[in-house]
């Protein structure tokens, strides 16, 4: 009788409105933050945190932002991987630039920098829908990728035509460059997930977030009902990039430490992040999370059970790779095409009922 | 006239022949959206796939050998024939229709109704398991497939050119393979639009295209067609990865040349087969020629990366159906 709103009494408009309406998943939520916080730092190793937990994390916001712009406003996108790019480039310029200025600020200017390049590729999306603008946004990723290529300005003209972060701390401890603790690199990046996440589940229940369903379920009805598409796929493409920029740039900062930006955020990035978006659930914060994490984990796994222990050659090991992530990726459609998001309701539906269905 | 006039001329020429390749893979998009309404992104993988099968058959190699020699530790390659090229592209066409079979049995008869992003995921994923399953069955070296096309430029006519301009103009350089290529893209399209206008499939196809249930109604077999038409995009997948691998060896970035088709596609619209052949057209002048005049003096080079999906962009705010699409007609 765990998993029940019977006997939880809402007595205010607040409390009935709540993003967790069941106790049991309240408490949930609570646990998991508390373990986050307060567990998960001291028992984190090196290997953890480079090959699991920072990707997943970093890719979860990217994953969130991605959502919004795909799962809630209905536009979709593939130039993610460009976007990371300006957030990344951003980020280094700040740094490099201003060596004063506080590495939050940082990553969040990098974010509306972002934001801002966002708007303005996400400007086509008024006049361009559906699958013609999906590749319209490949011009973004493909431009992007090119200027950042080209011009030496936004790497500091370093002969490699890399950037690379520099030390930056956070109240005495460091948290980009190659001294940084794996705890603190972790403790920075979860607090932005938090906070992001955080953002987004409110932005989308609240009157932004209705409208940029409107705009997704029926654009032209939407409109009728007084929905200003310009200003709703505007704000959608500019939130969307705020998140998918910060991404980029702690992606950058904290994780990477130093990028090739055809390497880092090739095409294969934008793909990535929509493979999350799409295997998480489409239009669910939850759903992100869940795609993230399917997406960093499954790779590392394969490549553990195929490589360490059936000691196969590297290189069959990761084509066997790419066979079964995209098998995995057709199956998974076939089987919930609503995504990782879609099982988790349904689970909580049956638990609801359980043990006595009908 | 200056020797880079004729240079010019020659850039534009190569670019119409270049426009010519993206034509060939954005036609089997094509063909399968309007077929279908999926945006089959697998299509360079298909691509790539067949010119890795073509050469697997031609050189004799034993499928999976290197995934048998892991598990088994034998060290098995090849058969140790070598096939005609004739009967290789045969083969092959065999296992592309196969293909198709398969991709419409275990894939698309379980999704449809789904919506439009649903299906093109689930090409992007068919695109990443095609692409590790042609290299576990054929290994990931750089292959060279020959089937008897000549190579390099073409003499005779940059002997018979070379008169037009002055002392420094050696006359025009173009490919032999791009003109080869070009011959057989306009034959590919002859025949389709014969194919679709005059033939009973042809009909139930264009029928389909039109509209899925009214098609379903009079009794045309929605999943009969779905096998003919990937198996067409198989072929002109087959005949575009000859092209390709011919010109530059069969390997990974063969698959690319989905990404160079898309703007084709966005240019000249998703439902149109003049649309794919003009608009890949207009690309491929449209990025030589910008490359040649601007990219390299100005921009530092490399613009041909982005400059066809701008171009595209630029078309599409002023048509956003494309140059040929059928004109969306929205209702609420």
């Amino acid at each position: 009788m765990l998993y029940r709103e019977a006997g939880d009494f809402k007595t205010s408009y607040a409390k009935d409105q709540q993003t967790f309406p069941i106790a049991f998943d309240r408490w949930g939520y609570f646990i998991t933050i508390a373990f986050a916080v307060l567990v998960v730092p001291f028992i984190l190793n090196d290997y953890w945190s480079n090959a699991v937990i920072l990707p997943f994390l970093i890719y979860a916001i990217a994953a969130i932002g991605l959502n919004i712009l795909i799962g809630y406003c209905g536009q979709v996108s593939l130039g993610s991987g460009g976007f990371m790019a300006v957030g990344a480039y951003a980020a280094y310029k700040l740094m490099t630039a201003f060596p004063e200025l506080n590495i939050i600020f940082v990553i969040l200017l990098s974010g509306g920098i972002t934001a801002l390049v966002g708007m303005l590729f996400g400007l086509p999306s008024l006049r361009i829908k559906g699958f013609y603008l999906a590749v319209a946004t490949l011009a973004a990723q493909f431009f992007l990728v090119w200027l950042f290529n080209k011009v030496p300005w936004f790497y500091n003209y370093s002969a490699s035509g890399q950037i690379s972060a520099p030390e930056r701390s956070l109240f005495g401890f460091v948290v980009t460059g190659a001294n940084a603790h794996p705890a603190t690199s972790y403790l920075f990046c979860l607090g932005f997930v938090f906070v992001m996440a955080w953002a987004a589940r409110n932005m989308t229940r609240g009157a932004n977030g209705r409208k940029w369903m409107a705009i997704r379920d029926m654009d032209i009805a939407a409109e009728i009902i007084g929905v200003d598409p310009l200003k709703a796929k505007l704000t959608a493409f500019g939130v969307s990039s705020f998140y998918i920029g910060i991404a980029g740039a702690l992606l950058f900062a904290v994780y990477l430490g130093a990028a090739e930006v055809g390497e880092a955020f090739g095409i294969e990035k934008s793909f990535l992040i929509l493979f999350m978006v799409i295997i998480g659930g489409l239009g669910s914060i939850f759903g992100s999370f869940a795609g993230a994490a399917f997406m960093v984990l499954m790779p590392v796994l394969l490549k553990n059970i195929m490589v360490g222990q059936m000691s196969w050659p590297t290189d069959l090991a990761s084509h066997f790779q790419f066979v079964i992530v995209g098998g995995l990726i057709v199956i998974f459609l076939i089987v919930e095409p609503h995504g990782l998001a879609q099982l988790w309701r349904l689970a909580k539906e049956k638990l609801r009922l359980w043990p006595f269905p009908h | 006239m200056s020797a880079n006039f004729y240079f010019g001329i020659e850039v534009f020429l190569n670019g119409m022949m270049a426009g010519v390749l993206y034509s060939l893979v954005a036609l089997g998009f094509v063909l399968i959206f309007k077929a279908s309404g999926i945006f089959n992104y697998a299509q360079g993988v298909m691509a790539l796939f067949a010119a890795l099968t073509l050469v697997g058959f031609q050189n004799g190699q034993i499928p999976f050998s290197h995934l048998i020699n892991a598990i088994f530790g034998t060290n098995i390659h090849h058969f140790g024939w070598h096939m005609p090229a004739i009967l290789a592209i045969i083969f092959t066409l065999m296992v592309m229709i196969l293909f198709a079979y398969l991709v419409e049995k275990y894939i698309l008869k379980h999704l449809v109704n789904q919506e439009p992003i649903i299906l093109f995921m689930a090409t992007i994923g068919l695109a990443y398991f095609m692409e590790g399953f042609g290299d576990l069955m054929w290994g990931a070296d750089i292959k060279k497939l020959d089937v008897g096309i000549p190579q390099g430029g073409n003499i005779w006519l940059e002997e018979h050119t070379a008169f037009l301009g002055g002392d420094d103009f050696y006359g025009f350089y173009l490919d032999n393979l791009d003109m080869l290529a070009t011959i057989f893209a306009g034959l590919l399209v002859v025949s389709l639009v014969l194919f679709s206008q005059y033939t009973k499939t042809g009909r139930a196809l264009r029928a389909v295209a039109d509209d899925h249930q009214a098609a379903l109604s009079v009794g045309i077999s929605l999943r009969a067609i779905w096998v003919i038409v990937w198996s067409i995009a198989g072929f002109v997948a087959l005949v575009a990865g000859i092209m390709w691998g011919s010109k530059s060896g069969v390997q990974f970035s063969l698959s690319l040349i989905a990404l160079k088709a898309l703007p084709v596609l966005m240019l000249g619209g998703f439902t149109s087969i003049p649309g794919a052949i003009v608009g890949g057209l207009i690309i491929g002048v449209g990025e030589k020629m910008f490359e040649f005049l601007i990219g390299v003096p100005f921009l530092g080079g490399a613009t041909e990366n982005w400059f066809a999906y701008m171009l595209a962009l630029l078309f599409l705010v002023f048509r956003p159906q494309g140059l040929f699409g059928e004109k969306i007609i929205e209702r609420v």
